[in-house]
């Protein structure tokens, strides 16, 4: 039996949340105001503290039983999706305050994901993949809903939740089948009994339990919600549930393919590879008719997924640290992107159209030209970041003999470097609409950080691949 | 020195232009005038290091000098930059063209500060492309020449750049991404990106076919080959004057420089096999495009035209792999260089006056002109390839090598010069002489100081090549023998052996 605090010392993240997560609350019904930034800043602390500590943390660790494991690939993917909620929060305060609905409970609320979004990552058995799931997609739901007065935001909500239910459904009812059919529920207890030709049952629960994960990380066939919720949500939620969640449910897909049905390769295989280019189809082209900006990145994000998943579709270590590297680039991306969408505000009134953004070269050239640099990088170019993290995804489909996947993959990008264009048509060549109003510092900040992180990574890339490479490794 | 070489220097050299442009504040008029001093010091400057460069090399030695090498990705990938005799030539070119281009801007009123950094960061894509010796770091620099050009043709260019700008940059994206998958491939057959590593690598017959391809529908795109050449037209037409210049003078060569570096050493089989169809489409481009150049009512696109023609050329002398045709071809991309950018800037005087790139709006130019026209006849003969201009010595061995493997090509495309030279002095007719009866022209300039300052070093050039090419010839030649003997070799080798390095990976 191992020790208690062996477990504990190894979820010192989570601990660190939970407890940051029940205090915030408790102080927050206390202190008793409406409106509390103070809240907002102790989460982000909370947040900064938990990566320090994942930062800090090395080796291997199985803990609680086997359900949870402590690993490079899992401390990689944490520090991602912490980093993602915590420059959502940081994005948001400026954003609720300005609409009035900057209550406490959403940093609380944002660190219960968080913790939901880490044991998923963590998990190493069916039982503990769903404990982590709900926790985290139930604080979505609610956080989905927060402008509560806004019909578009209650709608988003509502949506997410019932269809979010019905995936965890099938989730729950593939998890049962494999249970029944492999006899256990940890990963490596399946790994085990599972290999050959695979029955009946397993490849069913299997096929459920991927449109499950599908849903959450949204690729296609299981994306309709993600346009509808991305749009109605409060911009800032959107950054949040573009980022952090995403890494996280793509953390597990990886996790539970590699680590508990290598025996059935060729199986789900078949599986990522179908969602794989249905993803990337719909996200090139679905996308071209889209004026809401939300929305817009809403099928990016959609076709980004369906890029990530090339890479896990080659089935190879190089696949996944490929992976890994692409969503840490999606990451800087979209939060980058993000700062830019709420930095478009006339008059006070935040607009989300991407006619809003016409001329911006002239009247805000700093921003312009990060923003267009972002769109680059979103669309592959080199020598900007998202080249790079499709060059991994791309290579590892090459090496496992994958060439048609691959033409597949670029041809939708190129499709896809359409819309982009389109944006960055708007923005330098366009002439100017209005004028923005000053963004919030923070705000300047994440756009400036993320676009000089996708310009000059190809400057110094080594210490990011390495760390890519190192946590891939770590699963196999 | 400062712990990186010479090449990484003249390559990065107009970035730190770009970044002192950029930190310029203000926006009136003594910010625009900065910037463009900004700009053209720091293109001199790097004029004149890669002259340096060109100077110290030894052209006696096919290998890879100035060698720098550096951990970049990990894995297969490093950075890694040389020249030799074949890439050398087209530094110069595209150092020398960019100053040419910053004072042949100097009127530009609307953004100047972007414009020269957007005109900076393609000069070092531009010369990244061919110091590169690692396949990926190649491929960043070709395809990151994108952006610039993108933003140069949409932001300045003329009213139909939206739609010129977007075709450019999908048309040439998709036929880069191709090649990517290719390089990917290759990556992982050989397990590294390094050039010189891959130039030595046997790759098996069935495996060249689609590599080869692949690359073709990159380099057939940016050439252009004929039918994959429609970008083109509208790309110069829409883009400004200096665009023109780069796009005709440097992009365009990377497409050969292209087929030079990679496809003609590193697939020698698929080379031997497809050069019926490079044939074939080289002699359609030839004189098909000759005789749409024939018909055009827009100057630019005329010229434009007979860049495509006179890129058949080029490809027909690469392909037929013999000492003449290659290095025939490698002096053609040279001169199609500055004669090209030198026709697109006698354009480009004329719009600056009228506004219109009509053929029909001018006439009897001769008259108000006079310098114009000797500057105009001059780089019209050259484009036709009349003896004496340097446009002769590339088409002339083009066709004496081509003539060695196939004298139904070169018959072919020996009508295509005639037609060169029906549609040129056509134009130049057209625009040049004849009365001089619409009222609007009575008061034309002739070339002002810049505009002098600007086609003289061009015109130089042209006729000094002309008389005595052989500063390029002898630099390029054992570099071109050495890659014809090395192709040689690989295909027996590779028939030899098509498996012997299965195992070359790891």
């Amino acid at each position: 039996m191992i020790p208690l605090n062996f477990a504990l010392a190894h979820s010192l993240p989570e601990l660190v949340l939970v407890i940051g997560a029940l205090a915030l609350i408790l102080a927050g019904a206390i202190r008793g105001r409406a409106s509390d930034a103070l809240i907002t800043e102790i989460a982000v602390g909370v947040l900064g503290l938990a990566i320090l500590i994942l930062l800090s943390g090395k080796g291997t660790a199985s803990i609680f039983d086997g359900a949870f494991i402590d690993d490079g690939f899992g401390r990689f993917m944490k520090v991602l999706s912490y980093t993602g909620s915590l420059v959502a929060l940081l994005m948001a305060q400026d954003f609720l305050s300005r609409e009035k609905i900057d209550k406490f409970e959403f940093p609380v609320l944002v660190l219960l994901s968080t913790l939901g979004m880490s044991m998923l990552i963590s998990a190493t058995g069916l039982i503990a993949l769903y404990l982590g799931l709900e926790l985290m997609s139930l604080s979505l739901y609610v956080v989905a809903a927060f402008h509560r007065d806004d019909a578009r935001s209650s709608e988003a909500g509502l949506k997410y939740f019932v269809l979010g239910s019905l995936s965890s459904g099938m989730l729950l009812y593939g998890a049962s089948l494999l249970y029944g059919f492999a006899g256990t529920v940890s990963f490596s207890g399946i790994a085990a009994s599972v290999t050959g030709a695979p029955s009946l049952g397993v490849v069913f629960g299997l096929v459920f339990l991927m449109a499950g994960l599908a849903f959450k990380i949204s690729a296609v066939p299981f994306h309709m919600w993600v346009p509808d919720v991305y749009e109605g949500a409060p911009t800032p939620v959107t950054a949040f549930f573009a980022s952090a969640p995403k890494i996280a449910a793509f953390a597990i897909t990886v996790r539970v393919v590699i680590t508990a049905f290598p025996g059935i390769a060729a199986q789900w295989q078949q599986i990522v590879i179908f969602i794989s280019i249905l993803s990337m189809a719909l996200g090139s082209f679905a996308a071209i008719g889209q004026h809401n900006i939300k929305r817009l990145m809403a099928y990016s994000s959609i076709g980004h997924v369906g890029f990530a998943l090339v890479g896990l579709a080659a089935d190879n270590e190089a696949g996944v640290a490929g992976v890994l590297f692409y969503m840490g680039v999606y990451l800087v991306m979209l939060l980058g992107t993000f700062a830019a969408i709420l930095s478009m505000r006339v008059g006070g009134r935040a607009v989300e159209n991407i006619r809003d953004l016409a001329g911006l070269a002239r009247t805000d050239g700093t921003m312009a030209f990060f923003l267009a640099m972002l769109m680059f990088s979103l669309a592959g170019i080199p020598p900007l970041a998202g080249f790079f993290a499709k060059f991994y995804v791309f290579y590892a489909a090459v090496e496992a003999h994958l060439y048609w996947l691959a033409v597949i993959g670029f041809v939708t990008s190129v499709i896809a470097a359409f819309y982009y264009l389109q944006i960055v048509k708007i923005i330098y060549f366009d002439e100017p609409a209005v004028r923005f109003d000053r963004p919030a510092p923070v705000l300047r900040a994440v756009l400036a950080v993320s676009g000089l992180l996708v310009l000059f990574l190809f400057a110094y890339p080594g210490p990011f691949v390495t760390a890519a490479a190192a946590a891939a490794k770590s699963l196999f | 020195m400062f712990g990186f070489g010479i090449l990484t220097c003249v390559v990065f050299l107009p970035l730190v232009g770009a970044a002192f442009i950029s930190a310029l504040r203000g926006e009136d008029e003594a910010t625009w005038t900065n910037a463009r001093w900004a700009a053209l010091v720091t293109t001199i400057i790097d004029f004149l290091l890669s002259l340096y460069v060109y100077a110290k090399l030894d052209p006696s030695s096919s290998a890879f000098q100035f060698v720098e090498e550096k951990h970049w990705f990990g894995g297969g990938l490093v950075y890694k930059m040389g020249v030799d005799g074949m890439s050398m030539p087209f530094i110069v070119l595209t150092t020398f063209l960019m100053p040419i281009c910053v004072v042949a801007s100097w009127k530009i009123t609307t953004r100047v500060k972007e414009y020269m950094i957007a005109f900076l960061v393609l000069e070092t894509l531009m010369t990244g492309v061919f110091c590169a010796l690692d396949l990926v770091l190649f491929y960043l620099f070709f395809e990151g020449g994108l952006i610039p050009m993108f933003l140069i043709i949409g932001i300045w260019g003329g009213p139909r750049r939206i739609y010129a700008s977007f075709k450019f940059f999908l048309y040439t994206a998709l036929g880069s991404l191709l090649m990517l998958v290719a390089i990917m491939a290759m990556y992982s057959f050989a397990g590294t990106t390094d050039i010189s590593i891959l130039l030595k690598t046997a790759f098996p017959a069935s495996m060249q076919k689609w590599l080869w391809l692949a690359f073709f529908a990159s380099f057939a795109v940016k050439i252009p080959m004929w039918p994959f050449h429609t970008w083109l037209p509208d790309a110069h037409v829409e883009a400004p004057t200096a665009g023109s210049v780069i796009l005709a003078g440097v992009l365009l060569k990377m497409g050969g420089y292209g087929f030079l570096r990679f496809s003609l050493p590193m697939f020698p089989d698929a080379s031997a096999n497809f050069a019926p169809l490079i044939y074939a489409l080289s002699v359609i481009a030839i004189v098909y495009t000759s005789l749409v150049a024939l018909v055009q009512e827009d100057m630019k696109k005329l010229v434009a035209y007979s860049s495509v023609a006179h890129m058949g050329f080029v490809t027909i002398g690469l392909f037929s792999l013999t000492q003449q045709g290659v290095q025939g071809a490698i002096f053609q991309m040279i001169s199609h260089g500055l004669v090209s950018a030198a026709l697109f800037l006698c354009v480009g005087v004329v719009y600056d006056r009228m506004h219109t790139r009509e053929i029909a709006a001018y006439g009897g130019l001769v008259h108000r002109m006079p310098l114009y026209a000797v500057a105009f006849m001059i780089f019209t003969l050259a484009n036709i390839g009349l003896p004496g201009t340097s446009g002769f010595i590339g088409e002339f061995l083009t066709l004496i090598g081509a003539f060695r493997v196939n004298s139904l090509v070169v018959a072919f495309a020996a009508t295509g010069s005639i037609l060169s030279a029906a549609y040129a002095l056509y134009l130049y007719r057209r625009i040049i002489f004849g009365v001089l009866e619409k009222p609007i022209l009575k008061s034309i300039l002739d070339l002002s100081p810049r505009e002098i300052a600007v086609l003289a070093p061009l015109f130089l050039l042209t006729i000094y090549y002309g008389v005595h090419p052989g500063p390029i010839l002898d630099g390029t030649a054992t570099s071109v023998a050495q890659l014809i003997h090395a192709n040689g070799q690989m295909r027996t080798a590779a028939l030899v052996a098509p498996v012997k390095l299965e195992g070359g990976r790891e």
